[in-house]
């Protein structure tokens, strides 16, 4: 990843790379580990291994201090341990006071996944009907039409840049339609959601302008659905039955700002993941062509070696789990990828093994946090890989030193060149 | 055989179901449970197992009859 390639292909991240202040160097990746070090972003495996080793419940001061589970079973029980650790700041670093706002940080920022229990529980039953896999029945059938649009718009040209043609194309498109917002909002919707979670996490400011952008844009979505209801997922929402009432615009509002900072980067980030596994390992690549049966457990362990997001809790109250005493407030990260490497639980964890069969991997996190979209990003993750590989069987990095990974809250390739016959 | 889905455990993931929708079926939460009492029909052995082995939650055992 070369200074100069950043800046030609990807603007907006060379801009704020720039404006940040040189990192020190990390000392010991288990007192002192830095989410947003290159290295880091192109290889967590090794960090991650070094820390199960010494310190599976790792600690840095950077970025407002966190601390960083790495085992499996940690993690199993870390997300369960509710309301001891709460999700009303999921993002892994928190804003700082002074731009948190009262009716954009509550639990109804982005509920349920903003949200504790008792708020948690009639948030989620409300949004879960529309995601179960009978529920996302029309947005299959627009994806696999998407997909056909999207590589039928490169796949002349013998290369493309398979994050930003592809990928980045995919989440937005489809959550535009679930919402029933115009698809020219597209481009809008991958700069807000980058703002929010990748571009911003290191800029408060940036954040929080983002975060204010996408609440605005949405108070005014709610207050047309009222006015003149249509078929779609706002509606759904405005029109959902609670107390004796409808929800509140407040939480309609949030729910929407959870189909973008949840249903987005995240997607995309594993559909470019797993086309970079494809395009850097043939015989992977080669054996998804000759055993199509394979295409089940395939998905399942790109998505556990790949698994693309880390969410945060903050203690509530001072506890003790696992030899470690978390302070109420501390930041505690997730690390849902992590434990999906745990060789105590997965056999040959750093292998992919596109039949594995054993695979309880927790990509979508685990308990009631359990990510409400994973059918919807399960859904497009097998189509947009399934039409690329019938279309596009034969594909390899064109540059492999020009591929640079985002990383923090959700990790991914941002630029991925491809070339193909 | 028969297989149990515990719903105090199950959380939705829909895994089982991608993986086996003649064994379970999911309802209007994502939540999971058994078809035909959860018995296994002849032959669908191996998809009963391969549910057990896939759930996040650890909701689904077998119970060998």
């Amino acid at each position: 990843m070369t200074e100069t390639t950043e800046t030609h292909s990807d603007p907006a991240a060379a801009a704020v790379a720039a404006s940040i202040p040189e990192r020190c160097p990390v000392s010991d990746v288990t007192t002192d580990y830095d989410m947003f070090d290159a290295d880091y972003l192109r290889d967590p495996f090794t960090a991650w291994a070094e820390m199960r080793d010494r310190c599976p419940i790792a600690h840095t001061d950077r970025y407002g201090g966190s601390w960083l589970p790495t085992k499996y079973d940690d993690l199993q029980a870390m997300a369960k341990m509710v309301p001891e650790l709460s999700s009303k700041s999921p993002i892994v670093i928190d804003l700082p006071e002074a731009l948190v706002k009262g009716d954009s940080t509550g639990y109804n920022a982005a509920a349920p996944i903003t949200a504790d229990p008792p708020e948690q529980n009639w948030t989620r039953r409300a949004l879960l009907p529309h995601f179960t896999p009978k529920g996302i029945a029309a947005e299959t059938e627009y994806t696999k039409r998407l997909c056909h649009e999207l590589i039928d718009g490169f796949i002349e040209n013998g290369s493309c840049d398979a994050a930003v043609d592809y990928a980045q194309q995919i989440p937005p498109r489809v959550i535009a339609k679930k919402l029933g917002v115009d698809a020219s909002m597209v481009d809008d919707f991958i700069e807000w959601v980058r703002g929010v979670l990748e571009l911003g996490l290191q800029q408060p400011e940036l954040r929080a302008k983002y975060r204010d952008i996408i609440r605005d844009f949405f108070a005014a979505e709610v207050a047309d659905r009222r006015a003149n209801p249509k078929d779609d997922l706002i509606t759904a929402l405005c029109q959902t039955e609670h107390e004796g009432g409808f929800l509140p615009d407040e939480v309609v509002i949030g729910m929407c700002n959870l189909q973008l900072v949840a249903g987005i980067d995240t997607t995309w980030s594993s559909i470019g993941s797993a086309l970079w596994h494809l395009a850097s390992h043939d015989d992977d690549r080669r054996r998804l062509v000759n055993e199509p049966d394979l295409w089940n457990t395939a998905v399942e362990e790109l998505l556990r070696f790949y698994a693309p997001v880390t969410m945060a809790r903050n203690a509530a109250e001072d506890v003790q789990y696992g030899g470690v005493e978390f302070k109420k407030g501390d930041k505690i990260l997730m690390n849902f990828p992590g434990a999906n490497h745990d060789p105590d639980h997965f056999e040959d964890a750093h292998e992919v093994q596109l039949d594995r069969q054993r695979n309880r991997h927790v990509a979508f996190g685990i308990g009631i946090h359990r990510c409400a979209g994973s059918n919807l990003a399960r859904m497009e993750m097998e189509v947009a890989l399934k039409t690329w590989m019938e279309r596009i069987p034969e594909f390899t990095l064109s540059d492999p030193d020009a591929v640079t990974w985002a990383g923090g809250q959700v990790r991914g390739p941002r630029i991925l060149p491809v070339t193909f016959s | 055989m028969k297989i149990k889905v515990d719903a105090e455990k199950c959380e939705g993931h829909s895994r089982c179901y991608s993986l086996a929708p003649e064994l379970v079926d999911v309802d209007d939460l994502g939540n999971a449970f058994e078809l035909n009492d959860g018995e296994v029909p002849a032959g669908l052995q191996d998809k009963a197992h391969l549910i057990v082995d896939n759930c996040p939650e650890f909701a689904i055992t077998i119970e060998e009859g």
